[in-house]
């Protein structure tokens, strides 16, 4: 069964290249990713109350719609990922919650919705080898250095997508690319995360960091996940940034020119560091 | 009852255990699995907070024990079975002394099979600061100063072996018979006393008592992967560092960083490093330190006058005699920062070891480009601890340290008769404490063996 795509709020604005490149991706991995319908916010934080039912209704909505479209719901926006896979484990272990969220929605979910990311199905039923063996354009010699961010990996336990403290999924899909993987100390560093609206000046201190070192390690471009660590990494290089700028891709627009897919379908309009000279 | 005890372990608890009973004149059988007697004080530079020598506070302790008359010591040697009779309340205790390889009988502790053996390997004693050779002793000054052979890394005996079990040609390529390389260490033995075919061997003693003092080990720093997870060669926990500061040490006394051997100027102590963590580590606190971080830090200074010592801290625990002084005149007189807040996570950058942290006082964060850092690992029980407490039939809690019967007025008694125990097995204490909990289990031990005499005075006319 194919899994429902749900993009996201951020996907359909500011990150949309992140939504065009992943779908031009699927398609020509023949990986059929049809749009959830009628899709509403994820909530964008999973609650870090212990009772906060308000703010589990979003989620638990979109569950309930992936639900009644095929049990599959997968993302490429890591905090919708985030926020569905913990809402999702946080009602399997609570049916009490399920039961007052239900009567408030009045939308049944039966609670057993399954929740991906776009990367673990690479991993999974793609394979890295799959993956490598549809490269026709590979990135050999390109110095990128991947860059994890909080919510693609932690709590641990609860995402288990990868070990947060030694990550290596993106790792190993640049790999399957042909790049070269540069490793740097801050890949699962916080990136000030929706600071960016409240304290811009920490964000931009933080980008800062991890930027600079990216740098110092010699690679050319970072490689993300996570719209937000996207903006918070590349929009104050454009704004307060002093030193050398790196540009700051999705690990799809990657797979886009590995595939050799026209730049069209790169979705690399709205970067504030131009990446298109990387593949000039 | 059989007036003769078994005390299991010869750390500093188990050697005052022994030694307050033996003195009393009862007879002892101390069994301890390292080669030599002393557990982890053996490894200590100084002490807090007299910072006396630690070793130097402590040989009159082994050498006695090495030369009393009822002190039977079983060194290299491990448990294999405790069986109490339930008729007479006696023990039958199984000892396996491993093979040695080397014949202590006639062995005078000359030590050129250690000089002669050519093979070094990572010495668990020094913990990653300096190697041992293949045949070793713990120290210059073991007891008993007999070295061992390490079987697994030495030449000799895993080519022999290969010969014996087929593994190798039994002829070599000029048809010779295949024989067993190296050998360095018996053709320079003045005496003879290299043994190939030795064999472990099976004691049975039978005793009325027993004290339970097997001590504690350091929490793994690979549980510890936002501190580099062990991964980081100048990431040192607080042992090896003790080895860095030791006399008798690797670097003799000198703090040179494991790395590149350089002296480090700006070395970061992390106190409750997997201690007082329910979520990732051990829930407890570690106890000693606080206190032997302050030490450390003091011992540092008096090495390397120019550098700078700073401490993470949760918060200070300095309750002890002489304690809080001693902390004090770390801050005061030796100019150690400390720093209340935790260290999230560090990571090598071009040859320095950046560690960042938090300073709640300041309410800021903070970045130290450091040379070396310290990690004040949690005692943690022995992985022992669970088959031994199920040979005997004690009660071990939830962090698999031994729990006495009566925490409160009986702390050092089991809920079986005649076994007592004492030290950091039970949980993380120091020396001082420790010490006073072995003399604490021997007079138990002592007052068994002597209820007869006691009852005797109690009918007095």
């Amino acid at each position: 069964m194919s899994p429902t795509y749900f993009p996201g709020c951020t996907l359909s604005t500011k990150a949309s290249g992140f939504d065009a490149s992943g779908r031009a991706v699927a398609q020509s991995l023949g990986m059929t990713l049809d749009e959830l319908a009628e899709w509403q916010c994820c909530g964008a934080t999973f609650p870090l109350t212990t009772d906060n039912s308000m703010a589990l209704i979003a989620p638990t909505r979109i569950l309930a719609k992936g639900q009644n479209a095929g049990g599959h719901v997968t993302t490429l926006c890591a905090i919708c990922f985030h926020v569905l896979r913990r809402t999702q484990n946080f009602l399997s272990a609570h049916p009490d919650m399920l039961e007052r969220i239900n009567w408030f929605t009045e939308e049944p979910y039966e609670g057993r919705t399954r929740v991906s990311h776009f990367l673990e199905l690479l991993r999974d039923e793609l394979t890295w080898e799959g993956l490598s063996s549809r490269v026709t354009r590979p990135l050999a010699g390109l110095k990128v250095a991947p860059y994890y961010g909080c919510l693609l990996l932690r709590p641990k336990d609860e995402i288990g997508l990868d070990d947060p403290d030694e990550p290596h999924i993106l790792h190993d899909c640049l790999t399957a690319l042909g790049c070269e993987v540069v490793d740097f100390p801050y890949a699962s560093e916080c990136c000030g995360s929706y600071l960016a609206a409240s304290k811009p000046e920490l964000p931009e201190k933080l980008s800062q960091e991890i930027v600079a070192s990216a740098r110092r390690h010699g690679a050319q471009a970072i490689v993300t996940a996570c719209p937000l660590c996207q903006f918070n990494l590349d929009y104050p290089q454009k704004t307060t940034f002093s030193g050398d700028t790196l540009p700051v891709l999705y690990f799809t627009q990657l797979i886009a020119v590995a595939l050799d897919l026209e730049p069209a379908a790169w979705g690399m309009e709205k970067h504030y560091v131009d990446p298109k000279p990387l593949f000039a | 009852m059989i007036k003769r005890a078994l005390v299991i372990g010869a750390g500093i608890a188990g050697i005052q255990a022994s030694l307050d009973i033996a003195n009393s004149g009862y007879e002892v059988v101390l069994v301890e699995k390292e080669p030599s007697i002393g557990g982890h004080m053996a490894q200590l530079s100084e002490t807090f907070p007299t910072l006396d020598c630690s070793q130097c506070i402590m040989t009159p302790r082994t050498v006695e024990v090495g030369h009393h008359e009822n002190i039977k010591l079983y060194t290299y040697s491990d448990l294999e079975s405790v069986i109490r009779d339930q008729e007479t309340g006696d023990f039958t205790v199984r000892i396996r002394r491993k093979a040695a390889y080397i014949d202590w009988g006639v062995c005078t502790g000359c030590g050129a099979c250690v000089e002669k053996c050519p093979f070094k390997v990572e010495s668990l004693f020094e913990r990653g600061i300096g190697p041992r050779k293949v045949v070793y002793t713990l120290s210059p000054q073991a007891v008993p100063n007999k070295p061992v052979i390490d079987a697994e890394n030495c030449r000799y005996l895993q080519s022999k072996w290969d010969i014996e079990a087929g593994r190798v040609p039994a002829v070599d390529a000029k048809g010779n018979p295949a024989k067993p390389k190296c050998g360095a260490c018996a053709k320079f033995c003045p005496i003879g006393a290299v043994m190939w075919d030795q064999q472990d061997q099976i004691f049975e003693e039978k005793v009325g008592a027993v004290i339970v003092a097997t001590g504690y080990d350091l929490f793994l720093q690979s549980r510890l992967p936002e501190y580099g997870g062990g991964k980081i060669p100048d990431v040192v926990d607080g042992l090896a560092f003790e080895r860095l500061l030791a006399a008798s040490g690797p670097t003799a006394g000198k703090v040179r960083r494991p790395s590149d051997g350089a002296e480090p100027k700006e070395v970061v102590f992390v106190q409750c490093s997997g201690s007082r963590d329910p979520e990732r580590g051990v829930p407890y606190c570690s106890k000693i330190c606080c206190m032997y971080t302050a030490k450390q830090a003091i011992l540092y200074k008096h090495r390397v006058h120019d550098g700078q010592a700073y401490v993470f801290y949760i918060d200070v625990r300095a309750g002890g005699k002489g304690y809080e002084e001693f902390l004090n005149r770390a801050m005061e007189d030796d100019g150690v920062v400390y720093l209340r807040g935790k260290v999230s996570k560090l990571f090598r950058e071009d040859g320095k070891i950046m560690v960042k942290g938090a300073d709640t006082l300041s309410n800021r964060t903070v970045e130290i480009a450091a040379d070396m850092v310290v990690l004040a690992t949690a005692m943690v029980p022995r992985t022992t601890n669970r088959p031994v407490a199920e040979m005997l039939g004690l009660a071990i809690d939830d962090n698999d340290f031994y729990t006495a019967a009566n925490e409160e007025l009986d702390p050092v008694a089991t809920g079986v008769p005649g076994v007592f125990m004492a030290g950091a097995a039970l949980g993380p204490k120091d020396i001082p404490e420790t010490v006073a909990q072995a003399s604490g289990a021997a007079a138990k031990v002592l007052s068994m063996f002597q209820k007869d005499k006691q009852s005797a005075i109690g009918h007095k006319p």
